[in-house]
């Protein structure tokens, strides 16, 4: 009834390529962004942001980067955890190098840093493929993890080996340590993945994006007709870098506040990222967000129901949460390999002619 | 002859054991990539699962204890029997085997065609249940398994080794066992899939699963019966392993250990497993000896990962992984 692109005329190149051609979804787009940006910061509580709406911002930045270099570009990678590390010490050290430089550059530059390494270890890419190339990059997960557990320099020598972030602000409202407000750390976090998620929205449907998606569907073929592997594979794993770096630098400065290496950023992270961008879509946008939404709120919802609800022992509660976790990411898989973006294209192919099918 | 070369070649040894050990987790592997493509990472945690279980029977555990006194109240935790070491071990296959079936049954069935990647989570969601479903039917607590296996260090190597060069070199009588017992697994393997039908039939499945299909194999009962022996690999594994460092969560991530051997050997070569599990072990231990010190210990956690990759830079399908073959 609403929802259809009849009525909604085109004059311009424009209005033709624009992100959301149906009027429909321009209005939602808008109504989202509304809300997140003037109703939420005023509402949320400290419980709903650490527990639900950071992680969620931050894992979602993660998500992104990882579905530019895994579903763009199809070079499976393990090492996400390792690169978020990077980020995550890259921005500490600046932060406590030059205090009086706003946190805002140091999240950007920590996430450049971990471009460069990424580049590093994406050189490999160009020889090894497939499931080669995926054990490959664990190599950076468990070399970056020692790296930065041995060299007393990456935590300024601290005795305990952890890195805690310094309080900084921006505009006068602290966005790191101890005395930030739930508000703060959720625009913060907010504002940086919006901006990066419309460059990787904007990036994957231009040029960029597009020679990413021809090496992935078959590099050899996408060689011989003219896309040069060696500059397309290291972009993707450059940018993708980047945004993963930006997402450990903000999950340790914003969000935990003080980190240890092999705790925060061990290869369980990045499975769980792997896992987000699988279950929401390789391949797609709006997939890295729903994936990050559902795998950041089903240990919340497991853990209310079989702590809060059942009065379970914490131990037994979370060896049945990793039951269920892992069966429903099987069931998940047998039921829609494309994941919960392919469900939502599938529902607005339906409320296209919703309410008169046939 | 120096100490500091004597040390050395004791290191060598303990290496090249340790290398056996990784060699029977890429084992299987080796088996589930080869007949279905399947990159199975539970592999590891089926070897944990194994173990869990075989413990249990042993000590005569009342499975799902903890969740049944959860939810009636009641106090339930031992049978109070203690089965011998061969009965434990003959049930635990049998469970092996069974688990194999459901797994088939509810998981690979459906995910025929699918690309390698959506496979790969699946299993990784695989390991997370079984991981789960260990811990909640055993309990999480460190175990201690003892299936009758010698252990400590061998005293007839030292003599001679002693009268040799004047110095006895430690070797663990468990790793001689594991060696062994590698041994024959590779043996036994080699002959079922080389001089028995169904061996033949395993062969035809992973050379091509649309021709073994035409010629009228099963594929699910291939299948079933490749992710038996897996399991029976991954009790091996388990054995082995809880033996030498307990039962305990540290035993799915052998897999990896394991990771890394594959990668050296390749993923479809069953020799490439036991070469590759050798100069992982050997290469990891000589490294942590002799630059561990000058950077800081604890590098065997990622000098294996290091050495593969480099490895792949020059031969990109392993040591004896088929030659990839690209074509447009």
């Amino acid at each position: 009834m609403f929802y259809r692109e009849a009525g909604d005329f085109k004059t311009s190149y424009v209005d033709d390529s624009q992100t959301f051609p149906i009027r429909f979804d321009r209005w939602r787009y808008y109504a989202i962004l509304a809300v997140a940006f003037g109703a939420a910061p005023l509402l949320i509580n400290d419980y709903w942001a650490n527990a639900v709406f950071v992680p969620f911002l931050i894992y979602a930045i993660a998500a992104i980067g990882l579905n530019i270099l895994t579903g763009y570009c199809g070079q499976v990678s393990l090492g996400t955890g390792g690169f978020m590390a990077v980020g995550a010490y890259a921005c500490y050290k600046l932060m406590t190098a030059f205090p009086e430089v706003s946190i805002l550059i140091h999240v950007l530059l920590a996430g450049g840093i971990t471009a460069g390494v990424g580049v590093l270890f994406g050189l490999p890419s160009l020889r090894i493929k497939g499931f080669y190339l995926a054990v490959a990059t664990l190599a950076a997960q468990f070399f970056l993890v020692w790296l930065f557990n041995k060299v007393p320099w990456f935590y300024n020598y601290s005795a305990s080996g952890q890195i805690s972030a310094p309080e900084r602000t921006i505009l006068g409202h602290a966005v790191t340590g101890a005395n930030t407000t739930a508000s703060a750390k959720y625009f913060f976090c907010l504002v940086i993945l919006f901006a990066l998620a419309w460059l990787a929205r904007n990036l994957t449907r231009g040029t960029v994006g597009r020679k990413w998606m021809a090496i992935r569907d078959m590099d050899i073929a996408a060689e011989i007709i003219g896309v040069n592997p060696l500059t397309t594979k290291l972009s993707a794993f450059a940018i993708s870098s980047f945004y993963i770096g930006v997402a450990g630098a903000l999950f340790f400065a914003v969000y935990l506040g003080a980190a240890e290496v092999g705790e925060a950023f061990g290869i369980q992270k990045s499975f769980l990222i792997l896992f987000m961008i699988i279950i929401g879509g390789l391949g797609s946008i709006f997939g890295s967000f729903a994936g990050a939404a559902f795998m950041v709120l089903l240990p919340v919802l497991l853990k209310n129901v079989l702590v809060g609800q059942l009065g379970w022992a914490t131990d037994l509660a979370a060896h049945v949460e990793l039951m269920i976790v892992g069966a429903l990411i099987v069931i998940f898989l047998i039921a829609e390999p494309h994941g919960l973006n392919q469900l939502w294209r599938l529902a607005k192919e339906k409320l296209r002619l919703w309410p008169f099918p046939h | 002859m120096s100490d500091q070369i004597l040390f050395a070649m004791e290191v060598t040894l303990n290496g090249l054991m340790a290398g056996v050990m990784y060699s029977l987790v890429a084992l299987g592997f080796v088996l589930i990539f080869k007949a279905s493509g399947i990159f199975n990472y539970a592999q590891g945690v089926l070897a944990l699962f194994a173990a869990l279980t075989l413990v249990g029977f042993q000590n005569g555990q009342v499975p799902f204890a903890h969740l049944i006194n959860a939810i009636f109240g009641t106090n339930l935790h031992h049978f109070g029997w203690h089965l011998p070491a061969v009965v434990a071990i003959i049930l635990t296959a049998a469970v092996m085997v069974l688990l194999a079936m459901i797994v088939e049954k509810f998981v690979l069935q459906h995910l025929v065609n699918q690309a390698p990647i959506i496979l790969f989570m699946a299993t990784i969601g695989l390991a997370y249940f079984l991981e789960g479903l260990g811990d909640i039917m055993w309990g999480a607590d460190i175990k201690k398994l003892d299936v009758g296996l010698p252990q400590g260090a061998n005293e007839a190597f030292e003599a001679v080794t002693d009268s040799v060069f004047g110095f006895g070199l430690y070797i663990d009588n468990l790793d001689i066992v594991a060696t062994v017992v590698a041994a024959l697994l590779v043996l036994s393997l080699t002959l079922f899939s080389q001089y028995t039908k169904y061996g033949r039939a395993l062969r035809a499945v992973a050379d091509d699963h649309q021709a073994a299909l035409s010629v009228g194999i099963s594929l699910r009962f291939i299948w079933v019966l490749v992710w038996s022996i897996a399991g029976i690999v991954a009790l091996v594994a388990g054995i082995m392993w809880g033996s030498k460092s307990g039962v305990q969560f540290s035993l799915s991530l052998i897999a990896l250990k394991a990771l890394p051997v594959l990668m050296l050997g390749g993923f479809t070569s069953i020799p490439g497993a036991i070469v590759g599990g050798l100069i992982i072990g050997m290469g990891e231990k000589l490294f942590e000896f002799f630059a561990g010190p000058l950077i800081g210990g604890a590098t065997e956690n990622w000098f294996a990962y290091v050495l593969a990759l480099l490895f792949l830079v020059f031969r990109p399908q392993g040591l004896f992984g088929e030659k990839i073959i690209e074509r447009v």
